[in-house]
């Protein structure tokens, strides 16, 4: 048993926001109340720490099977403990690409073995994520996916994603696309601008992915299903989203921590911006900021992205996408967007709980019976990132040295203490 | 006092008056073109490594004069023969260069920032001879020199580039280092080829697709190439070029009477620019050339110039020698 | 580098006496001064050529041309520590081939400025006769150059400095003797 002291418990589900304690009973939660006594429970003093659901974070890369110089199930989840996360989806581009059963099945394994936190598969929507034919999907559920989709890519064509719709649609499984169009983004490693032409770095127009997320929407209104837009960068794609929840659409969409910190005027000549999609214009930037707020946005999700410290040591142009984020997410969220007034805690803690629970269809609340996963974090502990002190393999992160007011402290998963500062 | 520079990455950090100090100090080389005689011992025991990633003959071999008739050796690492094809990393091929210790290195990539990243990791000076469509800072150097020699002044020049502004490196140096000096840029070229954010290069940049428009009172003409090897996007059939951006007698004469023409090289005659205006009085390519040179060994001179040969008494000797 | 000053070695009118001497030298050692010219060696070598030129022209009314050169190119001292010195140009307008040449300087020292001044000559033509003419001949020669017009020999220590002021680039005449401080 575990109590978990005077924290102010803060639950977007269950409205509460009090100092309260919370008894935790193996895997579950056993009760919430004032001064509760548990004479042989192990004590967590949270006073002056806000207590949390579980965070989850719907967007991540973990690099097993196939990729393991660059991560592994278990550093990749030791990350996300630090990072406040009990819960990663994991995106299916590994080697081979996670569009089977046994794929799926081998990334649960690992997960039990090696895991520090829940790992739930999102598996492929097309085979080989090549666009051509349905993945395994419905063996791949049976095994434990949580979402479909081709991310790395989008789901190659119109007929394609209605297809995919169409079929997860009939499984209840959300479709997550990454969306980009290839004839605008051709070759492209930054956001076209301003800087893409100071640097004379290749620019992708922000139309690239608004296009897409256009098509998308369109394929949810007519094929019903749920649509999740995966790291949404730019007021276009904001603007169709808006208008399908407007219209009633199932439509979802998640946001960076860092698309709504950076933009491309902090682009320079260093891999460690190089992200796809690449940072954004600052009129799209303080869009996504003002979708957060207003509740259009419906998670923050990290697209941890490790790789490889010697292969993003290369010109630019040659980098390959991708930061990591696990560990600055919470922080940036507190730093960027509750301390300067933007959204309000509480609205911060939706986006990293109940916000990416409901995309999956899923609850996340601290009550009697529920998973015994919780995020205890504090809003003013000053702390300094260091990417070389990460159990991430990876150092990929424009975040390393930076300064932060407020941090995650511990991190609760089933019940066991996952990570603790 | 000067800031002494370190580096040569590209014009955009530079100040007017480093430029300045640079066309300055490429005087004596242009009047050491004109000795009989040309090597000097000024960097006799220093080895330049020339490593171009891209191909090019007129700036590899500019830059390997340069520094052979500053007494200097070179050592030569060329693309196609490269171990850069087989997949080793612009780091590793580095640093396999800097193992053989050489004073500086002179590079050109296809890569915006590269000549920055080495720059970053080794310990000797790093002359940028062309990145990706980021810079090429002597090519703007020589251009200015030229234009400070012909029309006996660089600032307030009226100033239109004629071209693929969009993928040119030429233009973007030439816009950082003319804006420091007062020049009123005109970009001129297909729609596709100068878009609005090319604006925010220098204040008071404009943009227009009509030649007549562009040359009306130009000072300066700098024609860019049409260049194949940076593919053009979209790939713009040459009579179609011709027909409106070729620069011809006739649009020349638009321009001021004593307008100087300016190409970096090497010309397809017939394309962007008439033959009877590339061998006209108004060109001034032939002088691009010699001034490249002299820039170039100024350059050099600059940053991979020091450490005593043969001198025992460097102080004793400072002290009535160095006047 | 703190120098403290020793004594004076030359005052405005030894100098120039002294000029008018060296002049008058010059005029009778180059039998009929045909060919004569004068390189002024930068920076102190400049202002002393051309006065010497310009009292050869008073006295013979003979002129002879002066030129300027900037030997930085050719120095085999150039230190590692601090900035490339700035070259400055070199002006010989007349051509070098065939001529008789008297390189001005103001010191003669180690004799490697001296050296150096050749260097950058030979690389313009091929002189008949290079002479030089300087203003205090102070020991220490590090190679065999020697001068053949000297208006004063001055022995020096190695840490002293012999210091020429001129009017034309210092606002004051004289030569100081300064010696080095740490």
């Amino acid at each position: 048993m575990l109590m978990i002291k005077n924290g102010r418990v803060l639950d977007p589900a269950t409205k509460t926001d009090a100092v309260l304690d919370v008894l935790l009973d193996g895997e579950s939660i056993a009760r919430t109340g004032e001064n509760l006594s548990a004479p042989d429970a192990e004590i967590f003093d949270a006073t002056g720490l806000i207590v949390a659901p579980g965070f989850i974070d719907l967007h991540c890369h973990l690099r097993e099977p196939g990729q393991d110089i660059s991560e592994t199930i278990e550093t990749g989840t030791r990350s996300a403990a630090r990072g406040g996360f009990t819960a990663v989806c994991c995106m299916p581009n590994t080697v081979p690409v996670n569009d089977n059963a046994s794929v799926t099945r081998g990334i649960a394994e690992r997960a039990a073995a090696t895991a520090s936190v829940r790992v739930w598969p999102i598996g492929a929507a097309s085979m080989g994520s090549k666009g051509e034919a349905l993945a395994e999907i419905a063996a791949m559920k049976n095994a434990g996916i949580v979402a479909v989709s081709d991310d790395g890519k989008p789901v190659a064509t119109a007929r394609l994603m209605r297809q995919v719709m169409d079929y997860c649609n009939a499984l209840d499984l959300p479709v997550i696309d990454h969306c980009e169009d290839p004839s605008l983004f051709a070759g492209g490693v930054m956001r076209e601008g301003a800087q893409s032409i100071r640097l004379g770095l290749k620019g992708i127009p922000a139309q690239s992915e608004s296009i897409c997320s256009g098509r998308d929407v369109e394929m949810a209104g007519l094929t019903g299903a749920r649509l999740h837009i995966a790291h949404m960068s730019t007021r276009g794609s904001l603007q169709y989203v808006r208008a399908a929840k407007k219209e009633g659409l199932r439509v979802t969409c998640e946001v960076t921590p860092h698309h709504f910190t950076l933009t491309d005027e902090d682009v320079r000549y260093d891999s460690h911006y190089k992200m796809n999609p690449p940072l954004a214009s600052r009129a799209d930037r303080d869009a996504l900021i003002e979708g957060l707020a207003d509740g259009s946005v419906d998670a923050i999700a990290t697209d941890h992205a490790p790789h490889h410290p010697a292969s993003k040591e290369v010109e630019f142009d040659r980098a390959p996408f991708g930061i990591t984020g696990f560990e600055t997410a919470l922080a940036l969220g507190l730093d960027e967007l509750v301390h300067p007034g933007r959204i309000s805690l509480l609205r911060l803690v939706e986006l990293f709980t109940t916000g990416p629970a409901k995309v999956l269809g899923m609850n996340r609340k601290i009550a009697p019976g529920e998973p015994a996963d919780l995020t205890i974090f504090s809003t003013d502990h000053s702390w300094t990132f260091r990417a070389a002190e990460s159990p991430s393999k990876s150092r990929n992160t424009p975040f390393d040295g930076r300064a932060f007011h407020g941090a995650p402290m511990a991190t609760i998963v089933a019940g066991r203490i996952a990570f603790r500062r | 006092m000067l800031e002494r520079l370190q580096h040569l990455l590209g014009m955009e950090g530079l100040s007017r008056e480093q430029i300045l100090f640079i066309l300055d100090q490429s005087k004596p080389f242009q009047e050491f073109q004109r000795h009989p005689l040309k090597k000097l011992a000024t960097l006799r025991g220093k080895t330049v490594a020339v490593a171009f990633f891209e191909p090019s003959t007129r700036t590899r071999i500019s830059f390997t004069t340069a520094a052979a008739r500053l007494g200097a050796d070179t050592m030569n690492l060329q693309a196609e023969s490269s171990s850069l094809k087989k997949g080793e990393s612009l780091i590793d091929t580095v640093r396999t260069l800097e193992a053989m210790r050489p004073d500086g290195i002179v590079m050109r990539h296809s890569s915006s920032g590269a000549p920055e990243f080495v720059s970053r990791r080794l310990g000797i000076p790093v002359l940028n001879a062309g990145d990706g469509t980021h810079e090429h800072p002597t090519q703007a150097l020589l251009d200015a020199l030229t234009i400070r020699d012909r029309k006996e002044k660089l600032d307030g020049w009226n100033v239109t580039i004629l071209g693929d502004i969009l993928h040119s490196r030429v233009a973007r140096s030439n816009i950082h280092l003319l804006s420091k000096f007062g020049a009123q840029i005109t970009l001129c070229g297909p729609a596709m080829w100068i878009p609005h954010e090319l604006e925010s290069l220098a204040p008071g940049l404009r943009r227009t697709t009509r030649i007549k428009e562009a040359l009306d009172g130009a000072d300066v003409i700098i024609v860019l190439r049409v260049q194949t090897e940076r593919i053009h996007e979209p790939p713009l059939a040459a009579e179609e070029y011709i027909l409106s951006y070729q620069l011809t007698t006739e649009r020349l004469r638009l321009a001021q009477p004593d307008a100087l023409v300016l190409h970096p090289g090497p010309m397809i005659r017939g394309l962007e620019i008439d033959p009877a205006v590339a061998d006209g009085p108004q060109c001034g390519v032939l002088e691009q050339v010699t001034n490249g040179l002299a820039v170039r060994m100024a350059l050099l001179y600059h940053l991979m110039g020091g450490a005593p040969t043969d001198a025992p008494h460097p102080a004793k000797d400072r002290s009535n020698a160095d006047d | 580098m703190q120098v403290v000053e020793k004594r004076m070695l030359m005052s405005a009118a030894e100098i120039d006496r002294t000029l008018q001497r060296l002049a008058h030298e010059i005029v009778e050692k180059s039998g009929g001064a045909k060919d004569l010219a004068f390189v002024g060696v930068r920076r102190r070598g400049v202002p002393l050529s051309q006065r010497l030129a310009k009292l050869i022209r008073e006295f013979a009314h003979i002129d002879v041309p002066v030129g300027t050169l900037d030997i930085t190119l050719y120095r085999d001292d150039l230190s590692t520590v601090g900035p490339q010195p700035i070259i400055q140009s070199t002006d010989i307008d007349f051509a070098v081939d065939d001529r008789d040449l008297v390189v001005v300087d103001d010191v003669l020292f180690t004799g490697r400025t001296i050296r150096a001044a050749m260097n950058g000559l030979f690389d313009l033509g091929r002189p008949k006769r290079i002479r030089l003419c300087v203003l205090i001949d102070r020991g220490h020669r590090e190679l065999p150059v020697e001068a053949t017009f000297v208006g004063k020999t001055v022995q020096t220590s190695d840490s002293e400095i012999v210091e020429v002021r001129l009017q034309e680039l210092d606002g004051e005449e004289r030569v100081m003797l300064v010696d080095r401080v740490s």
